[in-house]
């Protein structure tokens, strides 16, 4: 008998250790492996391929004992055998710093390839997938690395974004914390086809499971990615450091504010040298890429959108995780059908999807295909794909209000429309709230709206606006 | 307990070894206080105002020592949809405990969350939370 419990943050918060202690207290070896990401069952206990879950300590006896009921074959569970797990094919599966593990499921067999077959062709074949940013501005990867690659120093560098501070995201969470060798083998790859020898992980310090992880990894598996050395860096609480050059200036030990571009990072980033900044998840998509070709990766998802995204499903959901999916799929679809509608069973009044620069979506734009064109056309975005989930008891003018309020609390106070705006903007919806010349107020707030998201430096000001617009636009009837 | 002059050793061959000198600073005295940024702006060869612009620039960096226990409340989007803000009055009823917004632990489907130290705890309710406040 084999037990797996998930050592997954998520997991650990839900209770997963306790119940891995009353699994050994009662004389059964527990493997601790990554999180499947049905975080609605966590902690989900595994025996021999059949779930339990959620479980406490005090059923630990009964699970033993064939008195628990079972929620069959993992597997072969819904939310489970109904995703396309290209990046998250360890999920579940595998234990996070087991190296034998991850040679016996396709680990390293990326960065051979890209050893064989060369840098100009493993960025060839990066751009044959279609790979698009991950992070949120959907950049194709193989271009970037292709600028930095053709620009000429004798020192480049990778940087990994893993500053995922949005609400509603945590797939790069569970990339580090479940699988970080292939993290890290999709910094090697991207190592080597660049030039640069030396890559860095920028790690939000709300992650030290994360961060423990990676670092464990990292030492792990030098001998392996060598000349390649990466490097864990822990953020220090600034939402705005997940702005790649705010990321940069953060590195280098200065404030976290944003660089005007150009000079693009690609040509002259970290300390001024050319680097690659990605996302986690685009660069864990790399191995499979290099393994399986980009053919193969091109040949799933939508339109301009390739591959897989792995989308993150939460806030009042009864069906709340990662669920790893071809571009495509809408989001009624996703909400509904794999999300199983709300946690407390009222009906759904909207999402926000892309976290907290993200719109407000209500349920009549459903029928929206997971798509970063066809988002943008319905002024909403895809971002990180986190999705937050809200029932009817939600109060639209609130949630308006805190994504200024949000904006003004971390601006990175380099340009004015995100410093002032923000505040202003804070100031102004609390008028509206108070039901003082609430038409002015709403003009005069559309007017800033449209200041912050034209004449903000980054998307930290550029893109608050959404949530707060279409919060007005969707929802009138809670601002008047 | 390590100094400053240690920590500054141990982070002599790093590049830009700022923010990991002011991590470990952080944690083994609880804060970035004047003193300390001067020391390590002279170490460093930075201005002191350069050194304060970067502590005061983060949310990590306390310039003087928390007394009391913190617990961290994930207040954002995912949380604030689970129903984080029933929890705040609770926060607000004690002083005890020194209870601070963060926002996001990445816990977004099982919120509302919070860390103490570096542990996490999810689906809290009422109860759930002064009973971790009380053990506190």
């Amino acid at each position: 008998m084999t037990v797996r419990i998930s050592d997954d943050a998520v997991a650990i918060a839900c209770g997963a250790d306790e119940v891995a202690a009353a699994f050994i207290a009662a004389g059964v070896a527990v493997e601790r492996v990554s999180s499947w990401g049905m975080q609605w069952l966590e902690p989900l206990v595994d025996i021999d391929g059949v779930g339990y879950g959620p479980v406490s300590a005090d059923q630990v006896a009964d699970i033993m004992n064939g008195k628990a009921p079972s929620l069959g074959r993992i597997e072969d569970h819904s939310f489970i055998a109904s995703q396309t797990r290209l990046t998250f094919a360890r999920a579940g599966k595998t234990r996070p710093l087991s190296l034998d593990d991850y040679y016996a499921t396709e680990g390293w067999l990326g960065l051979a390839k890209a050893g064989e077959m060369g840098a100009e062709a493993t960025i060839a074949t990066v751009i044959t997938s279609g790979l698009r940013g991950r992070g949120g501005a959907g950049f194709p990867a193989g271009i970037k690395w292709q600028t930095v690659a053709r620009a000429h120093n004798d020192q480049k560098y990778i940087v990994c974004n893993a500053d995922e501070g949005d609400s509603a995201t945590f797939a790069d969470r569970m990339v580090m914390e479940g699988d970080p060798f292939m993290l890290i083998e999709g910094m090697a790859i991207a190592g080597f086809a660049v030039g640069a020898n030396k890559g860095y992980v920028y790690i939000r310090s709300e992650y030290p499971h994360a961060i423990a992880k990676m670092e464990a990894a990292i030492k792990l598996s030098a001998h392996l990615v060598a000349p390649f050395v990466v490097e864990v860096r822990v953020g220090a609480g600034a939402y705005v450091c997940g702005e790649e050059t705010s990321l940069l200036n953060s590195l280098e030990g200065k404030r976290g504010e944003v660089r005007a571009k150009p000079p693009l990072p690609a040509l002259e980033g970290l300390f001024g040298k050319p680097t690659a900044v990605n996302n986690v998840l685009t660069l864990a998509a790399v191995p499979w890429i290099l393994t399986h070709g980009g053919d193969a990766y091109a040949a799933f998802g939508a339109g301009r959108s390739k591959g897989t995204m792995p989308v993150q499903i939460a806030g009042n959901v009864r069906h709340g995780g990662l669920y790893e999916v071809a571009f495509g799929i809408t989001l009624g679809q996703l909400v509904n059908d794999i999300g199983g509608g709300t946690a407390s069973g009222r009906p759904v009044r909207c999402v926000q999807v892309g976290g907290p620069l993200g719109a407000y979506i209500p349920p009549a734009q459903f029928h929206l295909p997971l798509d970063y064109e066809a988002f943008a056309a319905a002024d909403a975005l895809v971002g990180h794909a986190g999705i937050t989930v809200f029932d009817d008891t939600v109060d639209m003018a609130q949630m308006a209000r805190f994504a200024m309020e949000f904006c003004a609390i971390e601006s990175c106070g380099k340009c004015t429309p995100c410093r002032l705006g923000s505040t202003r903007g804070v100031e102004t919806i609390d008028q509206i709230i108070a039901g003082k010349n609430v038409e002015a107020n709403l003009a005069l707030l559309a007017d800033l709206s449209e200041t912050m998201k034209f004449g903000s430096l980054c998307a930290m000001g550029g893109f608050t606006p959404y949530p707060v617009m279409s919060a007005i636009k969707h929802f009138p009837e809670d601002f008047r | 307990m390590a100094s400053i002059a240690d920590i500054l050793t141990a982070h002599k061959d790093r590049e830009g070894p700022l923010l990991p000198i002011l991590h470990d600073v952080q944690k083994a005295f609880g804060h970035v206080n004047e003193d300390a940024m001067r020391e390590i702006a002279g170490a460093l060869n930075l201005t002191r105002a350069e050194v304060y612009g970067v502590v005061s620039f983060y949310h990590d960096f306390r310039k003087e020592a928390e007394a009391r226990p913190v617990l961290k409340l994930c207040r954002a989007e995912a949380c604030k949809a689970r129903g984080v803000e029933a929890l705040v009055p609770i926060a607000e009823s004690q002083n005890r405990i020194k209870v601070e917004a963060i926002y996001c632990l990445g816990l977004c489907a099982v919120g509302p969350s919070a860390m103490v130290g570096d542990k996490v705890y999810a689906r809290l309710d009422g109860a759930k939370f002064k009973t971790i406040l009380e053990a506190m």
